[in-house]
């Protein structure tokens, strides 16, 4: 099972590392990480993606609201929260094949975002998913390289996760 | 405000603090620090190696309340001092070490005495800090402080630079500390206080689990409270010993692997097991498992220890100290202890012509009446004092848990000593442990330390060793410590008075001798290899 977490934390050197450490060191497993300053540039989000049962996120995330810097911890509800992802994919494309890809780029709502005699790059946002089905669409014509940033979530309406840390969170 | 160099502003706030002793080695990193030091009045105890540094600032933490501080140079200064930070971190010590770092224009440059601490200590401290802007040198040492000796207590390392130190600052306390991500809860949870009275009230066997966290919230008085109105024997952790006078007619001894029987057995036969203070690891719980006949209250500060190891009924966050009374406030009073079968197990050890190391615990015991602080190292003869001696104060045991580092014991007694002097305190060892860091005894006799060594030598690493018999059918490797010095002409070396205790009938008086002796001792105990931990 899949977990979202969205992880508020002071925007510090190091915090990072502790909290990649604290997952390897307690045996947790990453999906995938994202890290970014907020709307408050003394705090970050991180959004983690778990991938474990009901025990495993719970210790994750105690464990992690152990961690000094780590200011509020909140698991997301996927069918409450929008999740994206930006992946850029680098395919292979000739006179022939070109045109099929734009095609599939355009269907996807994919942007081209780079054109060489040999290659097209594809710049696609979406939750994973929709990345994932045309990262398998376009394998017919040989990928090149793939790079993604992990998922990114937010709360759909009001909900916002505050700088305090409440009590139901622990 | 007043301008001054950030390490006479590191002194200032640990005066403000109230530290009145740290135990560290200087070095060229932190020579700074040690300049601002010679004109306080905080004394400095000056250890032979860093990592006894952190077991002396424990014992004193221990046995004070008060968070011990320790300090190092870089490099292998600081690297020494990771066994006792971990060691600390296990057990829940509040401690703040501060090392020296390389000057912040060469930090990843792999200079000479480099190396990064912060990074190495992650895993095993409560936080720490790189500090590389001197304007928050002041906050962050307060912060520190906070850390370490709030919610679920620990160790706290603060890396300073040589050039950090050298600079002049504005030096103004903050008044107040407000860490964003740092909000211990020490109020239990209303709905949870009811439900665990409830559970405790529709028991039939309940049994109190108490571990070093009842003795860390000072919340000894509320147990006792507890387990009288209800009726409640109490087993309790390795660190949890003496949390109740061990001689109290419901406590039933130590649990787990190396545990008594009795309290074993209380453990197996409860439908109720209340957790305080513990975190019910493999030791702790040894082969008893946890079925679903047994509900499970757990009381702990640290959210993260409930559900970690054991499944819980029900969870209490909070002090226990506060948890306690507020539950000893609603609970009713239960007419029988259903305990008495397994209290009167009480197993008689044998008693023969030998010197046997029982013997020699409890006649310390008697002697001293529990008038002691003890402090152990690791291994069979931590086990033979955790089984025979009678604690009477919670605070009074001091022994590495957690980690189990051998070498803890000793240090621990001066710290201890520094902080009670009014208390009489004695290391009991074993030949391995006290050789790990022996070399304490010349800070035991630098700063003439009046602490008594109870010394088990068996020539053996006699845990290792009684293993070796058990499970590899006799084939020993490399637990017989051959080689051993003659202690009683390496206690003279030290210029530190010593006796060796060969058989029981010198044993009465080599107790008085040594209880009687005004300075440092080291009482040797000649004894058996084939002695086994439980008899």
């Amino acid at each position: 099972m899949k977990y979202t977490l969205s992880v508020l934390v002071e925007n510090h050197p190091g915090v990072l590392s502790r909290v990649a450490g604290l997952f390897s060191r307690r045996g947790f497993n990453i999906d995938s990480l994202a890290v970014g300053v907020t709307e408050d540039p003394t705090i970050s989000r991180m959004t983690i993606v778990v991938n474990g049962d009901d025990y495993i996120v719970e210790q994750v995330t105690k464990q992690l609201n152990k961690l000094i810097d780590v200011i509020k911890i909140k698991k997301l509800n996927p069918k409450e929260a929008v999740e994206r992802e930006l992946a850029l994919i680098k395919v292979n494309a000739n006179s022939q094949t070109r045109s099929d890809i734009i095609q599939i780029t355009e269907i996807f709502r994919a942007n081209i975002v780079d054109v060489s005699k040999e290659t097209l790059t594809i710049e696609i946002s979406g939750d994973e998913d929709k990345i994932e089905a045309l990262i398998e669409l376009l394998k017919q014509y040989g990928i090149r390289e793939v790079v993604r940033t992990g998922l990114i979530a937010i709360e759909r309406g009001n909900k916002v996760i505050s700088k305090s840390k409440s009590e139901e969170d622990e | 405000m007043a301008k001054m160099t950030v390490a006479r502003a590191m002194v200032e706030v640990l005066k403000s603090e109230g530290v009145e002793i740290i135990f560290g080695i200087p070095g060229a990193a932190i020579y700074p620090f040690y300049d601002a030091l010679y004109s306080s009045d905080i004394k400095h105890v000056l250890v032979r190696t860093e990592q006894a540094a952190v077991h002396e600032a424990s014992g004193y933490a221990r046995t004070t309340g008060k968070v011990g501080v320790c300090v190092a140079t870089s490099g292998p200064g600081a690297t020494n001092l990771i066994t006792g930070i971990a060691t600390a971190y296990m057990d829940s010590v509040p401690i703040v070490a501060i090392t020296g770092q390389v000057n912040s224009s060469l930090i990843g440059k792999d200079v000479f005495q480099e190396v990064d601490i912060t990074g190495a200590t992650a895993p095993f401290t409560k936080h720490n800090y790189l500090v590389k802007d001197p304007k928050k040198i002041v906050r962050i040492l307060k912060e520190a402080f906070y850390i370490a000796s709030t919610g679920r207590r620990g160790p706290v390392l603060i890396d300073v630079p040589i050039d950090v130190q050298m600079q002049e600052i504005e030096f103004e306390i903050p008044k107040e500390i407000d860490i964003p991500g740092y909000k211990p809860k020490e109020k239990g949870h209303p709905l949870q206080i009811k439900r665990a009275v409830e559970a405790i009230e529709s028991s039939k066997r309940p049994v109190v689990c108490s571990g070093g966290g009842v003795i860390a919230s000072g919340a000894s008085q509320e147990l006792q409270i507890l387990i009288e109105k209800q009726k409640i024997p109490v087993i309790s952790t390795l660190m949890g010993i003496g949390s109740i006078p061990t001689d109290h007619p419901y406590y039933l001894g130590m649990i787990g692997s190396h545990g008594q029987k009795e309290a074993n057995l209380a453990l197996r036969q409860a439908d109720l097991l209340i957790v305080i203070g513990a975190r019910l690891a493999d030791r702790a719980l040894g082969d008893t498992k946890i079925t679903d006949n047994m509900k499970i209250i757990h009381i702990d500060i640290d959210p993260a220890e409930i559900g970690k190891n054991v499944d819980t009924n029900v969870p209490i966050v909070g002090d226990a100290k506060q948890v306690l009374s507020e539950i000893n406030k609603r609970i009713s009073e239960r007419k029988d202890f259903w305990a008495h079968e397994i209290k009167a197990q009480k197993k008689v050890l044998p008693d023969d012509d030998k010197l046997h190391p029982y013997d020699v615990l409890r006649e310390i015991s008697r002697a001293y009446n529990g008038d002691y602080i003890i402090t152990t190292d690791v291994g069979q003869h931590q086990i033979w004092a955790a089984h025979n001696l009678y604690i009477k104060e919670p605070g009074t045991f001091i022994t590495s848990g957690g980690l189990g580092t051998m070498g803890y014991g000793v240090p621990a007694a001066i710290g201890a000593k520094f902080g009670r002097p009014d208390k009489e305190v004695i290391a009991i060892t074993g030949d391995g442990s006290f050789q790990m860091l022996l070399q304490e005894l010349a800070t035991i006799k630098r700063e003439q330390v009046p602490i008594k060594v109870v010394l088990f030598n068996n020539t053996r690493l006699g845990m290792v060793y009684e293993l070796q018999k058990k499970r590899c059918t006799g084939r020993f490797i490399a637990t017989c410590l051959d080689g051993n010095p003659d202690f009683m002409i390496l206690a003279k070396a030290y210029g530190i008075e010593s006796m060796r205790l060969e058989s029981k009938e010198k044993l009465k008086e080599a107790i008085e001798i040594m209880k009687s002796h005004k300075g440092p001792f080291l009482l040797e105990v000649v004894t058996s290899p084939d002695e086994p931990t439980i008899p």
